[in-house]
């Protein structure tokens, strides 16, 4: 009857390889959300599309009439070229929201899976880790999308743009931790109103994504600087343009800073919600 | 009970619900525009010249935007509001089929959750058109007008949508509306950027598209440069689409829940 | 490897919750391998808080705990590898079908793909579910989903099966089912944790019973011994035309070893219930129905804490 006689944590392998041993269990939470998803992939694929569409409409059907726009360095770029690289992050942050907000509240309140999970060896830890890993998956699908559209319409215009990518997945990565510890804040189902109307859509309308910052007053300045995708949007759209320097690395700084903060509240938050 | 009488007693059910959260909705439908139009309406029109003005008819970008995000506004709230409250009433909650059990009849629902829409949109439509205000935009009392335009918007998206619901199993043909229709209409609907700005063939799909017809009339009235005319025209587009979307609507509500 | 004779062993064991409520308050028990072990008591004994204890849901406030030789305060994934637990509302995955839920369950328990699937079809000819295996787990009755939650809780072929209130809910034919497979269950060896507030379940199911009322353990032993013990031989319940029991003044006096008034009815306690009615209508007391039977658990509960179990 003994099917697992062998304790799980690694055997005398000190507290590095239990780490390890729960960020590898956390890969069946990723594997269960593919299940569920092979029935309705529609959900995740048509999000590929709306930064496309964004970059038709505001980045070329605007661009056409806004033509041109400066950069932190002074030069003129297309508006598009301005616009796309932030959408890119843009939509790194929204599959990492959507996954970890609507879905895990979702799953936490209403169809009460984790309880399940958690009768079996799987812990906070890895379902923490296994709903992150799958929000990056996501986010991920969106951003490459996106980098081959940007690069198919010749709107990549430094070779550090391949760096993209990588930064796409830190910036998920910030964010769905974000997203999974406020998640635990919500009550019903009126409160997203708060997360997507207060704090989402705000950032994505202040934080230079259609237009550069400078043109507000210092305060108004320091404020949008404070927010997460301002730091994404700057950090990506350096790449992109071949703008790399103390700026962006100061953007990587706040974004590694702000996933651990968030990761570790998300994981005494859920705990605080799942055990009692 | 009539028809009317019944479907005035679904209306007081959403509002029994609502009543809790109204504050709260008006509250996002005053700070939604104020972002929207500082952030597109003020940071994109810096990047705006004298000269790329012109495409906007010599308005500023801000007045030009403002009528076009109360139109997509309408189309929005009337989307959410017929997908996942009219699929949680059809599927997962079971009201209506609660409802039926009394006298309630299928027509009094539709037209109980239609009357509900208009309400809704109506109200929103107040409140955007205040903040429209408060930034100078509208051009003369005639902007009163934006607000019938609106629910006329939100009727038309909300009979078609009912329709639709009325046919879903699972909430995974909604993303499938809100990407591929609600969002592209949103973005190319002559809300952002005229039409002009399109290739020609794309032109003439946006131009018969249902939110063009809306955002024409609505920025019409708010900007004084409504023509009787073409507003009869991009009226009577919305009412076709209104009697159209009920008429399936009640058809297909009818199919499921005797199914 | 085990310290304890015992799969279960709890001394003093006692949970409180932060907002200061002692659900279970110092209680000893022992579960020996191979048995069934019942939890009975009303709703709020405290019998839910000592099983999501076992099953490493829920901390250990104070007191001892071990199962199967280990801590669950240290040990609670490796505990968890060995247990199958069925909990009071189902929590299948909604957003899979009858098959994934299983599939998908094991995987969670590192069982491999191929090992998974051959499980996967026993467990659901065994709870009866294999015509079922492509559907949502929505549109299934209350019944099946239960047994299907059984089903996934012997994914893992587990040593200790925890199953919290099983019936309940459920229509009579349903309950038979699933007491059916529980039994088939307990003849394959398995040790079975089951806490219920029916009486006819726990007799029918359990071999050892522990009876919990407010937190405390009130009674211990196997069905019949509780009976014996607790109860008489015999119940006579009396019921009587109106104004009539209110005016026995004592003339029942004598005629039983110990009297339960309820609401409705008068309990005789007696070791021959024919014996006693004969002799209350020897004394011409008017009745509207009297009925004999024998003494169950309710009876035990009654005696125990004064209070009947389902209210």
């Amino acid at each position: 009857m003994t099917t697992l006689s062998r304790p799980i944590g690694a055997p005398g392998g000190g507290a590095l390889a239990i780490a390890w041993s729960r960020v590898w269990r956390a890969r069946r939470l990723v594997e269960r959300n593919i299940m569920v998803y092979r029935h309705q992939w529609l959900i995740i694929f048509s999000g590929v599309f709306e930064p496309i569409f964004y970059l038709a409409g505001i980045g070329l059907g605007l661009g056409g009439i806004v033509q041109t726009v400066p950069l932190a360095d002074g030069r003129l770029v297309a508006y598009a070229a301005f616009v796309a690289p932030a959408l890119l992050a843009t939509a790194a942050m929204n599959g990492a929201v959507f996954e970890t907000i609507f879905n895990v509240f979702f799953k936490l309140n209403f169809a009460k899976t984790y309880d399940g999970v958690l009768a079996t060896p799987m812990g906070i830890t890895e379902i923490a880790i296994g709903e992150m890993l799958w929000a990056l998956m996501r986010s991920a699908l969106y951003a490459v999308a996106m980098f081959f559209i940007m690069w198919a319409f010749g709107l990549i215009l430094s070779p550090w743009g391949v760096l993209m990518i990588p930064a796409a997945l830190l910036v998920a990565a910030a964010f769905s931790a974000a997203g999974l510890a406020g998640t635990s804040y919500l009550r019903s189902v009126n409160d997203f109103d708060v997360p997507m109307g207060l704090i989402v859509m705000p950032m994505f309308l202040f934080s230079g994504t259609f237009f550069p910052i400078s043109i507000y007053p210092w305060f108004i300045q320091a404020f949008m600087q404070a927010t997460p995708l301002y730091h994404s949007i700057s950090l990506i759209r350096g790449l992109s343009t071949g703008i790399v320097g103390p700026a962006q690395a100061w953007d990587l700084v706040y974004l590694v800073a702000f996933f651990a903060f968030f990761m570790w509240l998300a994981m005494r938050q859920m705990e605080r919600k799942l055990i009692k | 009970m009539t028809v009317l009488a019944a479907s005035g007693r679904v209306w007081q059910r959403n509002w029994l619900v609502y009543r809790r959260l109204w504050g709260r909705s008006l509250a996002f439908g005053f700070l939604q525009p104020v972002l929207f139009l500082t952030a597109m309406g003020i940071g994109i029109g810096t990047l705006m010249t004298q000269q790329s003005l012109e495409a906007f008819g010599g308005v500023e970008y801000i007045d030009w935007l403002g009528p076009g995000l109360l139109a997509a506004m309408a189309m929005q709230t009337a989307t959410f509001e017929s997908t996942y409250p009219i699929m949680n009433k059809i599927m997962w909650g079971r009201n209506y089929e609660a409802m039926l059990s009394t006298p309630l009849g299928i027509r009094s629902i539709l037209l109980g959750e239609l009357g509900w829409s208009a309400f809704r949109i109506g109200s929103l439509a107040v409140v955007f058109l205040v903040v429209l205000w408060l930034f100078g935009i509208p051009r003369s009392p005639l902007a009163l007008l934006a607000i019938p335009a609106a629910v006329l918007i939100g009727l038309a998206f909300s009979a078609c949508l009912i329709a639709f619901t009325a046919t879903q199993h699972n909430d995974v043909g909604f993303s499938a509306v809100f990407r591929f229709v609600i969002n592209p209409l949103f973005l190319f609907s002559g809300t952002f950027f005229p039409l002009a700005q399109l290739p020609d063939g794309l032109q003439v799909v946006a131009w018969a598209t249902p939110l063009f017809h809306g955002v024409q009339l609505v920025r019409g009235a708010i900007l004084d440069q409504l023509d009787p005319g073409t507003a009869v025209l991009h009226a009577g587009y919305l009412v076709a689409m209104i009697v159209i979307g009920a008429v399936l609507a009640e058809r297909n509500l009818t199919r499921r829940m005797a199914g | 490897m085990s310290p304890h004779p015992s799969l279960v062993h709890a001394r003093g064991l006692t949970k409180r919750y932060p907002n200061g409520f002692t659900a279970v308050d110092g209680v000893d028990f022992d579960v020996r391998p191979g048995k069934a072990f019942g939890f009975l008591g009303p709703n709020g004994a405290g019998k839910t808080s000592t099983m999501r204890m076992i099953a490493c849901s829920s901390p250990v406030t104070e007191g001892e705990l071990s199962v199967i030789g280990m801590d669950p305060r240290t040990q609670a994934r490796e505990i968890k590898a060995r247990l199958g637990v069925v909990p009071q509302i189902d929590n299948l995955d909604t957003e899979l079908t009858v098959r994934e839920n299983l599939e998908m369950y094991a995987r969670y328990f590192d069982i491999p793909g191929d090992v998974a699937r051959r499980r996967t079809d026993e467990l659901l000819e065994f709870v009866q579910l294999d015509e079922r295996a492509r559907d949502q787990v929505e549109p299934l009755s209350g019944g099946m989903k239960r047994r299907l939650t059984i089903a996934r809780a012997l994914i893992n072929e587990p040593d200790l099966v925890i199953l919290d209130e099983p019936t309940t809910g459920l229509d009579p034919q349903a309950r038979h089912l699933l007491w059916e497979r529980l039994y088939q269950l307990k003849r394959r060896g398995a040790t079975l944790i089951i806490t219920t507030h029916y009486m006819d379940e726990a007799e029918q199911l359990c071999d050892h019973l522990v009876v919990m009322d407010k937190a405390h353990i009130v009674a211990e032993g196997s069905p019949r011994q509780l009976i014996d013990e607790h109860s008489t031989r015999e119940v006579l319940e009396l019921r009587f035309p109106d104004g009539v029991r209110e005016n026995l003044d004592g003339r029942l006096d004598g005629l039983a070893d110990r009297i339960e008034e309820l609401p409705d009815r008068l309990l005789l306690y007696t070791a021959d219930g024919e014996h006693t009615l004969d002799q209350v209508k020897q004394r011409d007391i008017p009745i509207e129905s009297a009925l004999v039977r024998r003494s169950s658990l309710e009876d035990v509960f009654l005696r125990l804490t004064g209070r009947s179990l389902v209210e």
